[in-house]
């Protein structure tokens, strides 16, 4: 599997670092609403298609990725730098875009 | 600045480091491997938005000017210079005190520095089969369009971290911790036994 980091290009899966579900919304950290903390932690859409993911090219550049990743043949369809928070796939609607 | 009492580095590789040929090396040799002992080794970081003004301090301090572009670099033998990760980059010089010569111009507003000098060893590997040793260590593309004079790379050999600069058509330098210099060296040694290598 091959993932194209937006600064060092194409590279091995080996040289990155899965961190988790790209779907999810941290709540504010001073946040007591209980119900938005238990959806952050706990809930996931577990599509099967394409999932927004957050990885890191620890071998690389360090950089923290937005990923769209097929859950079901793996192909990557984008990626983009985390910074600057725009989601590059909506779940939701099913659809590639 | 005289600094009269500066004690001689020593290299990590030294109990490895074996000057002469080794390997197959019968028909000539084709690397020559080496230590290039640079006396400075430094990070610098630019905060987002402040790339630009970082690049134009180095171009002062070193009269190095960074082409566009990710992992974009410049080498003209004695300094060198390559971004390794946005807004980061590895500048050196063959010179001690390079970190010095930046005091004051990276501002607290544009970003940081980072002395590395004694905590990276840089290993020169040259020649026709340069590119294809490497190959074995590095998951990434060494051809010429596609790694191109003077760029950067930042990737890992055995998941340890190390960048690598094209310095020559046929040559790289690679950084390495400078813990994990002389394992490397060993390792990088096995790799070219069989194209015949040279220590110089
Ligand atoms: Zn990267």
């Amino acid at each position: 599997m091959l993932i194209t980091c937006p600064y060092c290009g194409p590279r091995d899966v080996i040289e990155f670092t899965y961190q988790g579900d790209g779907n999810r919304e941290r709540p504010q950290p001073a946040s007591q609403d209980l119900d938005a903390w238990n959806a952050y932690v706990y809930d996931r859409l577990n599509p099967a298609g394409d999932h927004n993911e957050i990885w890191q090219h620890s071998g690389g550049c360090r950089a923290h990725l937005r990923v769209v990743r097929n859950t079901i043949t793996h192909e990557i369809l984008s990626t983009a730098f985390a910074r600057g928070g725009h989601k590059s796939a909506d779940n939701k609607a099913e659809s590639r875009s | 600045m005289a600094e009269p009492h500066l004690p001689e580095r020593q290299s990590p590789l030294e109990p490895e480091y074996n000057p002469g040929s080794h390997g197959n090396f019968e028909h000539g040799v084709d690397v020559i491997l080496s230590e290039t002992r640079l006396g400075s080794i430094l990070q610098l970081a630019a905060w987002p938005g402040e790339e630009k003004r970082l690049i134009e301090v180095i171009r002062k301090v070193t009269g190095l000017a960074l082409p566009d572009g990710a992992g974009g670099g410049v080498n003209n033998g004695a300094r060198a210079v390559f971004g390794f990760a946005p807004g980061k980059f590895t500048v050196v010089d063959e010179a001690e005190g390079l970190a010095q010569a930046f005091a004051g111009l990276i501002t607290p507003a544009i970003g940081t520095l980072t002395d590395l000098s004694h905590g990276r060893t840089a290993i020169r590997i040259a020649g026709p089969k340069a590119e294809w040793v490497m190959a074995k260590f590095f998951a990434i593309d060494f051809a010429l369009p596609a790694f191109p004079l003077g760029a950067g790379r930042s990737t890992n050999h055995h998941d340890i971290f190390a960048q690598i600069q094209r310095s020559g058509a046929d040559q790289f330098d690679i950084y390495v911790f400078r813990s994990f210099a002389r394992s490397f060296w060993k390792a990088l040694c096995h790799a070219s036994e069989e194209v015949g290598y040279e220590v110089q």
